[in-house]
């Protein structure tokens, strides 16, 4: 048996990271996230890394930015608010072809929306986050040592496809204590000759940017990244099924609202009702292959999301609207109960008898 | 012998500024400083967006191009990355530096952050064609201050030299111009103690550097520089605004 | 004696060397028309040069290299 400790989620994404390799931190204080930076401030000196609370989140991913250029892994974390602000930064990591881990502990918005947990960026973490045509790989735990596995998984499809990465929690996520092993992490190296560390007058000037004025360069350098893009859907998705051999309904969540829903599908199941679970572990790539195939057996689909439906989108593209798909949600800070999951289970089981 | 000819650190490329920019004297400044302290083998310089934005073309030495006035926190990652090996300057303008990018600028300052900054101050913004900058002086009629800049509407110039020297942080600060050989002599000994400040771990460094846009100005090059020398040295009266080395030796 | 050269191909015929030379021996060769489409520098007097390098000094675009 691995040895296990019990940790808050935040705390560890935090010792996830470490154990990954990365040594520099940057970040600016926000609820609900605050642990990761409180954990950083305190473990980063002793293990001669950088702590630094910088000026504003748009500072902070900016350092990111200039560590990453130089080849070294870097992480920042905040919340929804805080990753508005730090969406330009995200943009230009994207345009750059650069590598890092960016946490988003959600909560409520829009606007400054409340600090209770929340869903409600996953338009804004799986469409980009800022301008232009880009993606993150988006990564959703629903358990603590989801947190810590996803952060060093994390860190290196960064690398390995030279993209910034963002790991999707919630509130809930980062406050709440599991055991968590950190065994058998392994990381890989990747080539990093790109990076700009100094000549060493030995070769050509490298340059990090995201700036082509010619329209048919910057042409190519966007359809170049899709090909990457391509490479990452068909290879990378990630995603848990429940109970899904027999199921005719399949409920559809990630993060704490998985959680929910696996209770509430435990009781449904014992109302004689058939239903499963597909959990995306990847918001992006969205776990497209899993969702189509499931049309050939369920007869209605839920997206249970804390948000207004967002993911019921992708949820609809993924199967091609060949089945309906119903809404479960509650927003603003509150998270789904397992009766109203499983009301809306109940609810799907009649009509589809009725189809 | 050669007593003057283009330093190795500036690469062999014709510069797109516009004739008479003076942006070609202070980027051949800081490859003549990076020659003469031999360390383009670990400088990294970071580009600013506007006119300058393809600095990173120009200068031999590893080269980041950063958003709109972040210069000085991507600086700051990059050297916090590897702050033995590594020495970052950015290069900014007015617009970058003094407008979109304050906050980083104050906050790296008020760190001490071991970076040089090369502040390009020519009161106007020149890639955009022409508006108001947040150094363009009182009066100063650009695109969109077509009436003169109002100072009832739109506030007053920053004097940044003045401004930070106001911080506790920063180690070295002065402000220079580049309008004639004597001044460009002095523009040039301030970039090297700059750089030297950096290489020996003293802390923030900046250079305001005070510039001409013919193009923007709507002058030819020559009168660009008597405009400057009329209207811009009164108001940024050239000097050291901090030296902290030199205050504590003076003590 | 001093020796100035000038890669005109890269002058923009800004003037400013002309307005710096302090022998006065630089024009814009308004006969001539670069690559660029400006009217390059040109020297005069070769030998009136003091090799001061104030010219070179105040090129924005570095084409010009001093020998002494």
């Amino acid at each position: 048996m691995a040895d296990k400790v019990l940790m808050k989620g935040n705390e560890a994404i935090a010792e996830a990271a470490i154990m990954a390799g990365c040594r520099h931190y940057f970040g600016y204080p926000i609820t609900p996230q605050t642990e990761i930076a409180a954990y950083m401030a305190k473990r980063m000196p002793k293990i001669g890394g950088v702590f630094l609370q910088a000026e504003s989140e748009v500072a902070a991913i900016n350092m990111v930015y200039g560590v990453s250029s130089t080849g070294k892994r870097v992480m920042t974390s905040s919340s929804s608010p805080g990753i508005s602000l730090k969406s330009e930064g995200i943009s230009y990591m994207a345009g750059a072809d650069l590598p890092a881990l960016i946490v988003n502990v959600q909560r409520g918005g829009p606007g400054l929306g409340g600090i209770q947990p929340s869903q409600s960026d996953y338009f804004q973490a799986t469409r980009g986050s800022g301008h232009g045509d880009y993606h993150l790989i988006v990564l959703a735990p629903s358990s603590v040592q989801e947190m810590a596995d996803l952060t060093i998984k994390g860190f290196d499809l960064g690398d390995k496809y030279r993209m910034p990465v963002m790991l999707l929690a919630d509130g809930t996520m980062g406050q709440m204590m599991e055991p968590v092993s950190f065994d058998n992490v392994e990381t890989k190296e990747y080539d990093k000759s790109w990076a700009v560390t100094g000549t060493k007058c030995e070769r050509k000037h490298n340059i990090i940017n995201s700036l082509y004025l010619k329209p048919e360069e910057l042409e190519k350098e966007n359809f170049a990244r899709f090909e990457r893009y391509k490479e990452i859907e068909a290879n990378e998705a990630m995603y848990q099924e429940y109970k899904m051999d027999d199921a005719e309904i399949c409920v559809v969540a990630f993060g704490i609202a998985a959680r929910v829903a696996q209770n509430a599908i435990d009781a449904a199941r014992e109302e004689g009702i058939k239903v499963g679970m597909i959990r995306p572990i990847t918001l992006w790539p969205f776990p497209k292959a899993p969702m189509l195939a499931a049309t050939d057996k369920v007869h209605t689909f839920i997206s249970v999301e804390m948000s207004m439906g967002q993911m019921i989108e992708d949820i609809k593209l993924a199967t091609e609207c060949r089945r309906p798909v119903e809404l479960c949600n509650r927003v603003g800070g509150m998270i789904p109960t397992p009766d109203e999951v499983l009301d809306s289970i109940r609810a799907a089981a009649q009509k589809g008898g009725n189809k | 012998m050669v007593v003057f000819e283009k330093p190795k650190a500036l690469a062999d490329v014709p510069l797109h500024y516009c004739p008479g920019c003076t942006h070609g004297i202070i980027h051949r400044l800081v490859a003549e400083v990076i020659d003469e302290l031999g360390i383009e083998g670990k400088t990294i310089g970071v580009a600013p967006v506007g006119c300058s934005v393809m600095a990173y073309d120009y200068f031999n030495c590893d080269m980041v191009e950063a958003a709109h006035g972040r210069a000085p926190a991507v600086a700051t990652g990059l050297k916090r990355s590897d702050p033995e090996n590594h020495i970052v300057f950015t290069y900014q303008g007015d617009g970058d530096l003094a407008s979109l990018g304050m906050a980083e600028t104050v906050h790296s300052a008020a760190r001490n952050e071991n970076i040089t900054v090369i502040f390009v101050n020519n009161a106007i913004y020149g890639m955009t064609g022409g508006q108001m900058a947040p150094t363009s002086l009182p009066g100063q009629v650009t695109q969109t201050s077509p009436y003169g800049r109002d100072t009832n509407a739109c506030g007053f110039p920053i004097k940044v030299c003045e401004m930070l020297s106001q911080l506790d942080g920063p180690e070295y600060l002065e402000r220079v111009s580049v309008n004639n050989v004597k001044n460009i002599k002095a523009a040039k000994k301030a970039i090297k103690k700059a750089f030297e400040n950096q290489i020996n771990g003293k802390g923030f460094s900046l250079v305001e550097v005070v510039s001409t846009c013919p193009t923007n100005w709507g002058l030819t090059p020559v009168k660009a520089l008597e405009w400057l020398e009329e209207n811009m040295l009164p108001y940024y009266p050239l000097g050291v605004y901090k030296d902290r080395s030199a205050q504590k030796e003076g003590e | 004696m001093a020796k100035v050269s000038f890669r005109t191909d890269f002058c923009k015929g800004c003037g400013l060397c002309v307005e710096a030379c302090p022998t006065k021996i630089l024009i814009l060769a308004k006969d001539k028309i670069n690559k660029k489409g400006h009217h390059p520098v040109e020297m005069t007097d070769q030998e009136k040069c003091i090799g001061c390098a104030f010219c070179a000094t105040m090129c924005p675009d570095c084409i010009i290299t001093v020998e002494r």
